[in-house]
């Protein structure tokens, strides 16, 4: 089941495991990606909490969880080449994955039609 | 509100730019290549930056040049037909209200101001006008800077004769049948021209420029990453109404003969930090991290705030975060290690001199 948010999160529930990236959409406004952090495995985390930082060379950008639970995964390779982050790439490269305690959490989250509507 | 847009609009959308509100406009940013590709294309060949947000202003008349020195620290009579100076209007406080470029042409003064400043300059120009000087404001004029190495060589290949050119030269050439006026100066540290022309040609000259192949379209992103290397200030950022040119690093801009008479707006408090230093000065600062520190950042020298980031980023062409920012004087030495006060803890930072990036104009 995959979601969009508001800030440009977007989430896929797998059982209880729900992968978080950021959209094409974010990563375009971004532009060039100079800085990525990203959450250590283990961290207990609430629905809205900022858990992942983006910097780009105009701004930052924190990246919110759409769920509470606990970060179960990191995807670190990331952080090898911030160039292969691209609107291309985004829907592939999951920053971090979280085993959530409530799938309730989500309800409130977009489809890909309503995100793509809100985005214009 | 509607934005207002340069004639360039249309172009700069087919262009692929990703447009931003800017004072007031409809910007582009950056295009496809985006900041960092565009920033080291101006730094390596040419960039071209549709600045046609800025607002040009004419000053002629008899009481012209007694009327500019009123508002400013420049020496106006020094400044010989064809050529340019960058000036500033000061408060009498000594804060600066805007910077300007100024250049005189045709025995009139040229300015161009800041866009977010326009309305403002104005009003406090129109407000000291006497009746033996006349101001006209163009806002039909477009204005494009193409910047770099290879800015000179571009304009050449276009069948423009550069010969004895010089930084801070301004004259009329045509291009093709178009008569377009070219100042040798820039926002972004490099050899580079600022062309002034109607608006109705600027798309014509623009496509010109592009047609040479060797210039990289460029966005107000890379514009700043460029003079922030450049440590130029910006206003609103390294300059505002409470900050003094000789905080700003700008002393080369208060004219000898100007200190001397003591007789513009602030010269008393100026005048006190020319010879004695200002409190705090702008320095360039480069934290020991990967993560850039951002402005409004707070400094900080054994716990006690001593600074704050101005203008905080990423420089491309040191591939490293940069920033500019003001620190008390007596720590505004080169090396000197310091502390942002950044979310999650301080992060060192060192003070440089600026440029960050060695300035490269064509002095002839």
């Amino acid at each position: 089941m995959l979601k969009f948010s508001e800030d440009h999160e977007w989430a896929n529930l797998d059982a209880d495991i729900c992968a978080v990236g950021i959209s094409p959409h974010a990563v375009e406004q971004l532009g060039d990606i100079v800085f990525v952090e990203l959450p250590d495995i283990g961290l207990a985390v609430n629905k809205g909490d900022a858990v992942a930082v983006f910097e780009s060379v105009k701004a930052a950008s924190d990246i919110y969880s759409p769920a509470g639970g606990e970060i179960v995964e990191v995807n670190n390779a990331l952080l090898d080449d911030l160039t292969a982050i691209t609107p291309e790439s985004a829907m592939a490269n999951w920053l971090f994955k979280i085993k959530i305690n409530d799938a309730g959490d989500l309800e409130s989250l977009m489809d890909e039609a309503a995100y793509n509507a809100m985005i214009g | 509100m509607e934005k207002q847009r340069t004639p360039l609009y249309d172009f700069h959308i087919a262009n692929g730019a990703r447009m931003v509100p800017f004072a007031g406009w409809d910007m582009p940013v950056q295009y496809a290549a985006g900041i960092k590709a565009e920033h080291l294309a101006t730094r390596n060949g040419a960039g071209l930056f549709d600045v046609s947000h800025m607002v040009q202003v004419e000053l002629s008349g008899n009481g012209a040049d007694a009327f500019f020195e009123r508002l400013t620290p420049t020496d106006i009579g020094a400044v010989a037909e064809g050529r340019v100076r960058y000036s500033m209007l000061l408060n009498d406080a000594g804060g600066v209200l805007d910077d300007l470029m100024v250049a005189r042409l045709d025995g009139r003064l040229h300015l161009v101001v800041n866009a977010g400043r326009a309305t403002h300059d104005i009003d406090h120009l129109r407000q000291n006008l006497d009746d033996s000087t006349k101001m006209d404001v163009h806002h039909d004029w477009a204005l494009l800077a193409l910047q770099g190495p290879k800015a000179a060589q571009v304009l050449n290949s276009l069948g423009l004769d550069l010969d004895g050119f010089r930084f801070m030269d301004i004259r009329h050439f045509t291009l093709g049948a178009v008569p377009l006026v070219i100042a040798r100066s820039g926002y972004t540290g490099e050899d580079g021209f600022e062309i002034s022309m109607p608006a109705n040609v600027a798309v014509d000259i623009a496509e010109t420029l592009m047609a040479t192949g060797d210039v990289t379209l460029a966005g107000l992103g890379a514009r700043d990453t460029l003079r922030l290397e450049a440590g130029l200030p910006l206003w609103g950022h390294e300059l505002d109404e409470t900050i003094t040119p000789t905080m700003a690093g700008i002393r080369f801009a208060l004219s000898k003969k100007r200190r001397k008479a003591a007789d513009f707006p602030g010269a008393d408090v100026i005048l006190d930090e020319f010879a004695n230093g200002p409190k705090r000065q702008l320095v360039g600062l480069l934290a020991s991290g990967a993560r850039p520190v951002r402005d409004g950042t707070i400094l900080l020298h054994d716990g006690v705030d001593i600074g704050i980031i101005t203008s905080g980023g990423f420089s491309p062409s040191l591939d490293r975060p940069a920033a500019l920012g003001f620190v008390e004087t007596h720590l505004a030495t080169d090396g000197t290690i310091i502390a942002a006060a950044t979310r999650g803890g301080n992060t060192p930072i060192t003070v440089v001199n600026l440029p960050l990036v060695p300035h490269r104009y064509f002095r002839g």
